[in-house]
């Protein structure tokens, strides 16, 4: 019993690009503010301890969604998966703010058939119908993960800020390119479109290996989502939120994940 | 001259205020360096009031000879390109020029150029980038609306730094 749910969290871990008890996932632009008529970013994607620090395993990019400021959906460009993080290039061909993201969503599920201990991933259409008829023991979870972060060629625009009817969502107060040491920022998080309040978000910066304290910071959001983060330093900073639901007479329990990105300057 | 300019200055004051007539001169000194691989730096002038918030920039120097890439690192000016630069077209006529040689350059404005901006304390302030170098900026906060003139110096990558407000 034990042996097999060790199973399933490792199983979840490959296949998910963020499960609960995985690594931190990050998707790192190597540059978000850009001059110039055109510009190219790189961007590296992985899972492991250390934010940025490719040492664990590659990001599955299934769910890789560009958006350009104009709203059109663009094409990542020489992808690369290698053994720890997974690499790709974005041509910025128009000016203002680029989102990149991997999203992904769904329903993982758990049960016993005949005494056996099966589990199921698959579509939230797909469910409850994908579990066979005799099946006992359903313990199953709604998943929603948003993986992102903004490239900027130009002055910051605001046009790829939405707020999606499903999971957990950053919608900006504080433009997530104009980010400067010794400054505060603000953002709000919303889920399933409405204001996400007191959910904790973990601010972690990169760079660990070149200092003994890992310098995390965690705020909670306000009644209306809202978070407020001030910069101690310049860097590349990871933030992350989770909010889990438990299941509710017919609706079953949820578990949605949101990781931003975010340079902050000198 | 004098005659004319003080009149436009009376007519001015009778619409808009202060100080149409006046000129701005910048100095700007851009230090001789002893590296092995020196490149001129990319060097921004622009006007702030005291809350930091940028007026106009009055001049930006960067490689505008090279059309396909020369802006590539305008963004390196970080403070000029957050405050004002990324929200600017260049090149820009009586703004952008060519990136200048260790020495002292003067950026003189006249004052219908300025004749928007209201009497009050400012900042200029010169933002120096350098390829494969550091990257400087020098604040000297000055008045305009009356003669004066203001100085500051930076440490690495500019030198002297006057504006002088003339009428």
């Amino acid at each position: 019993m034990k042996k097999s749910l060790a199973l399933i969290a490792a199983v979840a871990a490959l296949a998910l690009p963020m499960s609960a008890q995985a690594h931190r996932a990050w998707l790192a632009p190597t540059a978000t503010v850009l001059s110039g008529a055109d510009a190219w970013v790189g961007f590296d994607a992985g899972m492991s301890n250390g934010v940025f620090i490719p040492d664990h395993a590659a990001m599955n990019l299934a769910g890789l969604v560009i958006t350009a400021p104009d709203g059109s959906t663009a094409q990542a460009e020489n992808m690369m998966r290698s053994r720890y993080r997974s690499t790709f290039d974005l041509h910025l061909t128009q000016p203002g703010t680029w989102k990149v993201a991997n999203v992904s969503s769904g329903v993982t599920a758990t049960y016993k058939l005949d005494g056996e201990e099966k589990r199921w991933r698959g579509q939230v259409a797909e469910f409850p119908g994908a579990i066979p008829a005799g099946a006992t023991d359903v313990v199953a979870t709604r998943t929603s993960n948003r993986i992102e972060t903004f490239v900027t060629l130009g002055a910051p625009t605001d046009s790829v800020f939405t707020n999606p009817a499903d999971g957990l969502a950053l919608i900006p107060i504080t433009h997530p390119n104009d980010l400067a040491a010794g400054e505060a920022a603000t953002f709000k998080l919303s889920i399933d479109g409405a204001a996400a309040s007191d959910v904790e978000v973990t601010i972690a910066r990169g760079g660990t290996r070149y200092r003994d304290n890992p310098d995390e910071m965690t705020v909670t959001t306000g009644a209306d989502g809202a978070f407020t983060v001030a910069w101690p330093e310049p860097g590349m900073y990871w933030l992350n939120a989770t909010v889990r639901t438990p299941a509710e007479g017919a609706t079953i329990a949820a578990s949605a994940q949101y990781v931003a990105v975010m340079e902050v300057l000198p | 001259m004098r005659k004319l300019t003080l009149a436009a200055t009376a007519l001015a004051g009778s619409v808009a205020g202060p100080a149409l007539a006046a000129d701005i001169n910048v100095s700007v000194e851009i230090p001789r360096l002893s590296v092995a691989a020196y490149h001129r730096p990319y060097v921004a002038v622009w006007i702030e009031r005291p809350d930091s918030t940028a007026v106009r920039t009055l001049a930006v120097w960067y490689e505008v000879s090279n059309v396909a890439e020369g802006k590539d690192w305008l963004k390196d000016m970080r403070t000029w390109w957050r405050r004002g630069g990324r929200s600017m077209t260049l090149p820009a006529d009586g703004v952008s020029s060519a990136t200048k040689a260790p020495g002292r350059h003067t950026v003189s404005i006249p004052g219908a150029r300025l004749s928007s901006l209201p009497a009050g304390d400012y900042v200029m302030v010169v933002e120096a980038a350098r390829e494969l170098g550091g990257r400087e900026t020098v604040r000297v906060p000055f008045r305009w609306g009356a003669a004066n003139t203001a100085r500051a110096s930076g440490s690495s990558e500019l030198g002297a730094v006057s504006v002088a407000v003339t009428r």
